[in-house]
């Protein structure tokens, strides 16, 4: 039986979604994995109960909680697709800013309310079954959750820090470049990309189970780096959103 | 009759469609824009300028190569760095990336599907899963033009301020040079395809703005050209731009004294024309695009022709990138304060950003004019003119042809609505 799904955009880029239509070698094998019955970025039409719902973006406001809650309802299973459906992404820097603030700075001063609530992770409103993270979401990886859930396994991710997959690529050390990294701390399956095209790990698929801190700092001291450079990079994409989540 | 269309289907973010008519006399016609936003210009505030695009870059997935080409761009004439020859070709080449990938996926799973008459490109028939493969073949190239140059699709890694971190294999850049060479065929069939819709008939000609072509066709540039008046430097573009709000849209409109304008391919193609590759010249004439072409539903044609000119392009920045031998080039040391805007021409119309520096290299100020906020003015205008004509039809068949209006124009919703810094003008809510 071929799983019937569907994908939806909360508040985002539509990247996710972009990088699983960028899956052009294996497009057609997708199509005889799965029925996919609502894509409102390249379909029209859609409705009906799904085996499988992908949602990506952060929840804003009343009116897409509501969305969300019925793709849940008709939905046997959700996953969460990318940073901001996982984390809420860079979306949740909007709290650094006094929201009165924001929104003058924004709009002017005066002009009528257009913000609907700060974004939460679609985890913060309703159960999700998997998620994949990262922004974007790595497409591979995609299709690791996809096949386990067709055949009725629980997704796993990577246990395993980017730094495991950057030795593996035998890529140079980004600290030795005398630059800060998160490799060390964050959630591998990405295939360390970043630091392979010469950027360092800035943190987008979120920390691993049991990030090794002692031996974390160890690193950073010895390259003259504090934790509060550390948390300055890890912020971008894992601000701790607090109060609502 | 009121014709009412929530979230659209078939582009880029959300959008209503509401449209009332009253004997072929429109009442009301909004493009009402409900994506929520994301605040952009006020993240940006207090960030370091190397993290700028990576954040820019999230502002749109379906660009995010123009964001942080532009991001760039405009950080470097800010810190007055200047890059090399191989960087401005790598870039072009990334940004004609995608451009191949953004016009294909439009013209395929957005746009034929309402020529064709199907609600997606998917339905796997026989005759359909041709369409899909060399559709799919097609986009691909854009892709992997972007992933071997930018390092990754979507939210490209190795652009920096000042070069690149990491540059493409020259093996790599033959075997996609082979490929756009190999792709010709599938680019004629395409021609045939496009040439076999059915536009829905609407002139209405409008002032077309886009990056001059002093550089070959408008692609990256210091000089915003009208086709309706003079043009200003990039940097003066609010002499020329003037954005406010409406109460219906998350996103600001923009009006040239003159009124709406529009941005993007048909923009180019007005004010580029001459420009173009000889192949793209030919596509241009057996399909009857023309400088003067008005009619927003022949906007799927420009597409097409710019892909056939990017497609030659792309082989000839590559030829040009491989015989002057690609040199990896240390990162640059920046520093200190200022303050610039730079602009490209996005697939979807001339994208601008500004910022401005401290002395540590920090946001104080930044500024964004999307292509597809731009256009919103122009796409009411052209609702409005098209619905008299269709007085008389039914219900569906009035919506069809206005959402497939309003898809002509590829837009970006999730683009347009994330960086809003405007005067507030709009009706009824009165400071």
């Amino acid at each position: 039986m071929k799983l019937r799904a569907g994908f939806f955009d909360f508040t985002g880029c539509e990247g996710c979604q972009l990088t699983v239509l960028n899956l052009e070698d294996e497009f057609l094998d997708l199509a005889g994995l799965i029925d996919v019955v609502e894509f409102r970025e390249v379909m029209t039409g859609g409705g009906g109960d799904l085996d499988v719902a992908f949602v990506e973006g952060s929840i804003c406001g009343p009116d897409q909680e509501a969305r969300l809650k019925d793709i849940r309802r008709r939905s046997r299973l959700l996953v969460a697709l990318g940073a901001c459906a996982d984390t809420t992404g860079i979306n949740i820097l909007v709290r650094l800013q006094d929201p009165e603030v924001l929104h003058g700075r924004v709009y002017g001063p005066g002009a009528p309310v257009r913000a609907r609530g700060h974004p939460r992770a679609v985890g913060d409103v309703v159960p999700v079954d998997a998620r994949v993270p990262g922004c974007p979401v790595d497409g591979g990886e995609f299709l690791r959750v996809l096949q386990a859930l067709a055949v009725g396994r629980t997704p796993e991710l990577p246990a395993h820090p980017v730094c495991v997959e950057c030795k593996l690529a035998e890529l140079p050390c980004v600290f030795d470049e005398g630059e800060m990294c998160l490799g060390p701390v964050v959630r591998a399956g990405c295939g360390a990309r970043c630091p392979e095209g010469g950027d360092r790990c800035r943190g987008c698929r979120g920390l691993v189970d049991n990030p090794r801190s002692s031996s974390y700092r160890r690193v950073l001291e010895e390259h003259g780096l504090t934790e509060d450079d550390m948390l300055a990079e890890f912020r971008l994409f894992n601000l701790d959103g607090g109060g609502e989540r | 009759m009121r014709i009412e269309v929530r979230h659209l289907t078939r582009i880029e973010g959300h959008a209503h469609l509401v449209v009332d008519e009253d004997r072929g006399e429109v009442t009301e016609c909004r493009l009402e824009i409900v994506e929520t936003p994301r605040f952009f210009e006020a993240i940006l505030l207090g960030h370091h300028f190397r993290d700028v695009a990576p954040l820019v870059s999230r502002i749109c997935g379906v660009c995010s190569n123009s964001h942080t080409l532009v991001s760039l761009a405009a950080t470097e004439a800010a810190l007055g760095v200047e890059v090399s020859e191989q960087t401005r070709d790598l870039r072009r080449l990334l940004a004609c990336g995608e451009i191949l990938q953004s016009h294909l996926l439009h013209l395929y799973f957005m746009a034929a599907p309402d020529y064709l008459g199907m609600d997606s490109i998917f339905p796997l028939d026989r005759r359909r899963r041709d369409l899909l493969t060399r559709a799919l073949r097609m986009k691909k190239i854009g892709t992997d033009l972007c992933r071997v140059v930018g390092g990754r699709p979507v939210h490209p890694v190795t652009p920096r301020v000042g070069g690149f971190s990491a540059l493409p294999e020259p093996s790599e850049l033959r075997a996609l040079r082979r490929r756009l060479v190999e792709v010709l065929p599938d680019l004629e069939a395409t021609v045939d395809l496009v040439g076999g819709f059915d536009f829905p008939p609407l002139d209405r000609s409008a002032e077309c703005l886009s990056l001059a072509a002093d550089d070959g066709y408008p692609l990256m540039g210091d000089r915003i050209v009208s086709s309706a008046g003079p043009g200003v430097r990039v940097g003066d573009y609010r002499g020329l731009i003037e954005e406010y709000l409406v109460d219906h849209a998350t996103a600001k409109f923009a009006s040239t004294p003159r009124g709406p304008y529009r941005v993007g391919p048909l923009a180019r193609i007005a004010n580029g024309f001459a420009a173009l590759t000889p192949m793209a010249a030919r596509v241009a004439g057996a399909l009857g695009l023309t400088p003067d072409t008005a009619n927003p539903y022949r906007i799927v044609v420009a597409r097409l022709v710019e892909v056939v000119h990017w497609v030659e392009e792309a082989i000839l920045l590559i030829d040009t990138l491989l015989i002057r031998g690609l040199r990896p080039e240390p990162p640059v040391k920046a520093g200190g304060g200022g303050r610039a805007v730079a602009a490209i021409e996005a697939p979807r119309g001339l994208l601008l950003h500004g910022y401005e520096y401290d002395g540590r290299g920090r946001v104080v100020w930044a500024e964004c004019v999307i292509p597809t906020a731009q256009n919103l003015a122009s796409i009411e205008a052209d609702l409005r003119a098209a619905v008299p004509a269709l007085q008389g039809r039914g219900r569906g068949e009035i919506t069809r042809r206005l959402e497939t209006l309003v898809r002509a124009y590829d837009p970006c919703v999730s683009c347009a609505t994330h960086l809003l810094k405007v005067r507030f003008t709009g009706r009824g809510g009165a400071p």
